[in-house]
């Protein structure tokens, strides 16, 4: 029993830490101000050290468990992914510590909330739990994509983001509500056991399910929702406009733990086999596809902007691109590097975003423009920028490069090649992009050559970014071998 | 017992199900959209009470399920509203058309 009590003590951490965030910070003045933000990422450091604690101390145990009655999964995979969401919400906050128009107890509270969230994606074991974990975090970012009331553009994006995707949730609901009415299961495991051998229903044909159409309906509902979630083609129309409306620390958090989050969900689901074996399954063609213009569009999306934020929203539908040739090699490799590649991306994306942060909250817009001799008014910040776009392009000393090697490996592994050189080619097209903007920031020259101030807890917390983009990109074998390992725990069944 | 199949009562969810996705796309206002929203888990809560009474009577969890997606349905309503207020003060409209700051 203690032992289910302390599986979930990051959560419980969390949960307290955003009441008292809320009651401490509901109409901050003076000090104040600044010490929600403070408060929030010192307390999302102490889930953290608990959560690395609760790891060492063994709770997850060397074979994965589900406790509270099987709703949670107590496995590797659920620390591996804690860990990031909290890493990137404490991030997060120490970069939104100084934002004057963000300085409220309830973004932080949301912010907390939206991680309780996600952690509990990652670590659901029953598709009512998923669901509830899932709106959890989706709600909580309605409102913090709408924060920014004074802004034009902040409303407008957190109306798109809700309506699309409440209107996601409800077609995945329905695509879960037809699997549980199949099998009469919610427990991810036991729909996984009904859906390969068949279950004993009236009505139903005998034997497995697997090429069922009802159930392959369902399967391409539910992957429609967290195609949303991940902003993969053809489910990314919301993410360039929620992108550039959003505060940029909401879209800080929303592009790197909400897209995680997607992918943990999405692992759990189809690596615990619970839509049958990618051989006989029409889902595995429809990941590939979805793989295949995620690139296509992502990539030459990002040609034509011009907007800092819309670039780095097409980036970011490549780059889950990307993350779906890892899935779809379907193998331990793939599932773990897909997962060192989203600790990669969260590292560098915040990294990029929080330059972004930086710069806009001096000159008041966003555009590329904006950055022209960026690496004469703060060598510090440009050098920041540097890294997170050659790791987004995928170029060494950054982690990208392992990121995208480690996911190419799997895919050549599991006899992909054709999707791994369709993704090398990819990587190629993206750097044309990713290098005007570096070409932006270090040879053009801008009239206003202030140097630009930043505060240190935003400098520390680019600092950790950086560090671990090089960290990842020159020893990338602790992580990857930490992640290998718990995605070994999909596939034991 | 089962005097109607339950073919019936999935029939009547998927053209909810559907009047809300055509909701969602022919409507511009923006409250109609939340509705049409709602419609469609309103569709879910039919289907998955019927399968619950249908497949499974003996366990809860179509039936709690179903409690849970009108709890998260309430909270998403009041969210999705008051985004709409805060569209409304800034603008005088809450017509989906006239939101177009946001371009490509």
């Amino acid at each position: 029993m203690a032992t289910s009590y302390l599986a979930i003590l990051p959560e419980l951490i969390l949960i307290i830490l955003a009441a008292v965030v809320l009651v401490y910070g509901r109409h901050p003045k003076g000090d104040t101000k600044r010490n929600v933000g403070l408060l929030t990422a010192w307390g999302a450091l102490l889930a953290l050290v608990v959560t690395i604690g609760i790891w060492w101390a063994g709770v997850p145990g060397d074979v994965p468990t589900s406790i509270w009655g099987g709703l949670f999964r107590n496995d590797l995979v659920t620390m591996v992914f804690r860990v990031l969401f909290i890493t990137a919400a404490m991030v997060t906050a120490m970069l939104t510590v100084d934002v004057k128009r963000l300085q409220h107890g309830e973004y932080y509270a949301l912010i907390l909330l939206g991680t309780v969230g996600f952690n509990l994606m990652a670590a659901s074991n029953d598709i009512i739990m998923l669901y509830l974990a899932l709106e959890t975090a989706s709600i909580s970012f309605y409102i913090l994509a709408a924060f920014a009331t004074d802004d034009r553009r902040s409303p407008e994006a957190g109306i798109k983001y809700f309506v699309y995707g409440a209107f996601a949730s409800a077609v995945m609901l329905y695509g879960l509500s037809f699997l549980y009415g199949m099998t009469g299961e919610t427990n991810i495991q036991a729909l996984a056991t009904a859906i390969v051998q068949g279950v004993d229903i009236q009505g139903l044909p005998a034997g497995g399910l697997t090429s069922n159409p009802i159930i392959t309906i369902a399967t391409i509902l539910v992957i429609a929702g967290f195609g949303f979630k991940v902003s993969a083609v053809p489910f990314h129309f919301w993410s360039p406009d929620v992108y550039e409306g959003a505060p940029t620390n909401t879209t800080a958090l929303l592009s790197t733990a909400s897209k995680a989050a997607g992918f943990s969900v999405f692992l759990r689901l189809f690596m615990s086999g619970a839509f049958g074996s990618p051989n006989q399954q029409n889902w595995y063609t429809v990941l590939v596809i979805m793989a295949i213009f995620s690139l296509v569009i992502g990539n030459f999306g990002a040609f034509w902007q011009t907007n800092i934020k819309r670039l780095l929203a097409y980036s970011g539908v490549g780059q889950a691109g990307y993350l779906l040739i890892g899935m779809v090699a379907f193998s331990p490799e793939g599932a773990g590097s897909v997962m060192f590649y989203l600790f990669m991306y969260m590292f560098t994306n915040i990294a990029a975003f929080g330059v972004v942060i930086l710069v806009s909250n001096m000159t008041g817009s966003d555009e590329i423009e904006d950055l022209k001799g960026l690496s004469r008014r703060n060598p510090w910040l440009a050098i920041v920028m540097l890294f997170a776009l050659l790791s987004l392009a995928g170029i060494p000393p950054a982690a990208g490069f392992f990121g995208k090697f480690f996911i190419f490996r799997a895919a050549i592994d599991a006899g992909q090649w054709q999707l791994a050189l369709f993704g090398i080619i990819m990587a190629f097209i993206a750097l044309y992009y990713y290098f005007n903007v570096i070409k932006v920031i270090y040879l053009f020259r801008n009239e206003d050559e202030t140097p630009l101030p930043v505060p240190r807890v935003a400098g520390f917390a680019l600092g950790i970014c950086t560090i671990a983009i090089i960290w990842l990109g020159v020893l990338p074998g602790g992580l990857f071998d930490w992640t290998l390992e718990a995605a070994r725990a999909y596939f034991t069944g | 017992m089962n005097a109607i199949p339950i073919s019936w009562y999935l029939i009547v969810s998927a053209a909810l199900f559907c009047i809300g996705l055509y909701g969602l796309l022919a409507r511009r206002n923006a409250v109609a959209m939340l509705m049409a929203v709602e419609l469609s888990l309103n569709a879910v809560n039919l289907n998955l009470v019927a399968f619950w009474r249908y497949v499974d009577p003996n366990r809860p969890a179509g039936i709690a399920w179903a409690i849970f997606v009108l709890t998260v349905a309430a909270a998403e309503a009041a969210v999705g509203l008051a985004l709409v207020i805060s569209i409304y003060r800034q603008r005088d409209s809450v017509i989906t058309e006239e939101l177009d700051v946001l371009k490509y």
